[in-house]
């Protein structure tokens, strides 16, 4: 049975692994290929690089950090932040990216996921959505959640979807560094919505708020930051609680 | 030396990665006529079937000679359907043909979420005697990514379910394929790659 992904997301900064509350509050977290290999070790699914950075101040990803953390594990590796070309997304997957995430560069230029996909497969094209509540919708943000794209989560997952997007990684900014438990209705709504992969983020405090995820919300993999980076919460620690509450995880 | 047969489908940074931490000696042929000078072959390759057809003519009548003469031969995902007679995916492409059926596309199940692409982790079921899976647990998990898949035939040493039963790992003779990622799915991923590597020393 195929089981749900458990994914660790390392924001990187300057080549460090940094983490934030609501998009803000940067706090250090660590070496990137030191993490990555712990978390291998205690049996993290995937690991995803995210150069939080990089849409703001116009860099690309960090091609070293990528190659070191590749080096280090031998997982599904994604990288994203500031990718907004093909050439980037070639360089990154030159670097040992296994997937690509693209969020703000998708919305300014939805062709490019159909050129990335048809380059390397939808399987190594995830498109990334942060969005906020808002009336009875969700409001999609980018440029690392400083602007209102004017759409809407929901509808937004359907056409990434439709133009090739293999995996959605879904953040809810209003729950992202608070601890305080996915959005299980947002992520809910997006994975009824289409048939890709999604993956829930923004949120983790509890080992709870997983099993909420994967049922309540649907979700087919979650993705946490800070509550693996502190050790908080050991991932091993994490997968006996969900095989315990009879959901299929790897251990 | 191993030779890594690069045809344009996907990226053979990670396979590369994973050959280097198992202390594995490899080389990128540029001609054809170089897989006859190497212990054995891999054939990687990700995405859609038709990406074979670069290997269609001169590369596909090297390989299938040196397969023929023993040489060990590995071809994860793309590479492993391409050991069929062919795919669905792109039926005009011919396969390798050294192990017989087509491969297919998976169905899913709507009502179970079961969702094509198979994407993640998902357990082997070993039917037993593979020299592949020597050391890997039953019900170990892999990481695949896929949507076309081979059927459970008499070369298939480890079938894995997503809503059906497909070939998960096949074995004959010195032939071999996996369907999984065994570069991207951690140490027993890296323990059939050595398994490999270790059939290929024996040759």
């Amino acid at each position: 049975m195929l089981t749900k992904r458990i994914i660790a997301c390392m924001d990187v900064r300057d080549g460090q692994v940094v983490k934030g509350v609501q998009f803000q509050q940067l706090r250090h977290a660590g070496d990137p290929a030191e993490l990555a290999a712990r978390y291998n070790v205690e049996g993290i699914d995937e690991v995803v690089v995210l150069d939080i950075t990089a849409t703001l101040e116009t860099r690309q990803a960090l091609a070293k950090t990528i190659d070191a953390v590749a080096h280090r594990i031998f997982l599904p590796l994604t990288v994203g932040g500031g990718i907004r070309s093909e050439a980037d997304a070639a360089a990154a997957v030159e670097a040992g990216a296994d997937k690509v995430s693209l969020n703000t560069a998708a919305l300014k230029e939805p062709g490019l996921i159909t050129t990335l996909a048809r380059r390397y497969g939808s399987q190594a094209v995830i498109v990334a959505i942060d969005a906020k509540r808002r009336d009875e919708g969700f409001a999609v943000y980018v440029r690392s959640g400083t602007s209102d794209a004017a759409r809407d989560a929901v509808e937004w997952a359907r056409e990434a979807e439709s133009r090739g997007a293999g995996e959605i990684l879904l953040t809810s900014m209003d729950r992202d560094g608070t601890r305080s438990g996915f959005d299980c209705e947002m992520t809910a709504a997006v994975a009824s919505a289409v048939n890709i992969p999604v993956i829930a983020s923004g949120g983790a405090g509890t080992l709870e708020h997983f099993s909420d995820v994967f049922t309540r919300g649907r979700a087919d993999a979650a993705l946490a930051a800070s509550i693996f980076h502190f050790a908080d919460t050991g991932v091993s620690e994490l997968k006996r609680y969900l095989r315990s509450q009879q959901i299929p995880v790897r251990l | 030396m191993i030779a890594l047969i690069d045809y344009g489908a996907g990226n053979l940074t990670s396979v590369r990665k994973a050959l280097t931490a198992l202390n594995a000696e490899f080389t990128t042929p540029d001609t054809p006529a170089d897989c006859a000078r190497c212990s054995a072959l891999i054939v990687p390759g990700v995405g859609n079937f038709a990406a074979t057809a670069a290997l269609v003519g001169s590369w596909r009548d090297a390989i299938g000679a040196a397969v023929r003469s023993g040489t060990p031969l590995l071809g994860i995902c793309l590479g492993m359907q391409w050991l069929f007679e062919g795919s669905d995916e792109a039926p005009e492409v011919p396969g390798l043909g050294v192990l017989e059926g087509r491969v297919v596309r998976l169905h899913g199940n709507v009502e179970q979420r079961l969702k094509i692409p198979h994407v993640g982790w998902n357990a082997l079921d070993p039917t037993g005697g593979s020299r592949i899976l020597a050391g890997v647990e039953p019900g170990a998990h892999v990481y695949f990514t896929h949507s076309y898949a081979a059927p459970v035939t008499a070369a298939c040493v480890a079938s894995t379910t997503h809503a059906e039963a497909f070939a998960a790992v096949v074995e004959r003779g010195n032939v071999f394929g996996v369907q999984f990622h065994p570069e991207k799915s951690s140490d027993a991923g890296l323990r059939i790659l050595g398994n490999f590597l270790e059939v290929a020393r024996g040759c």
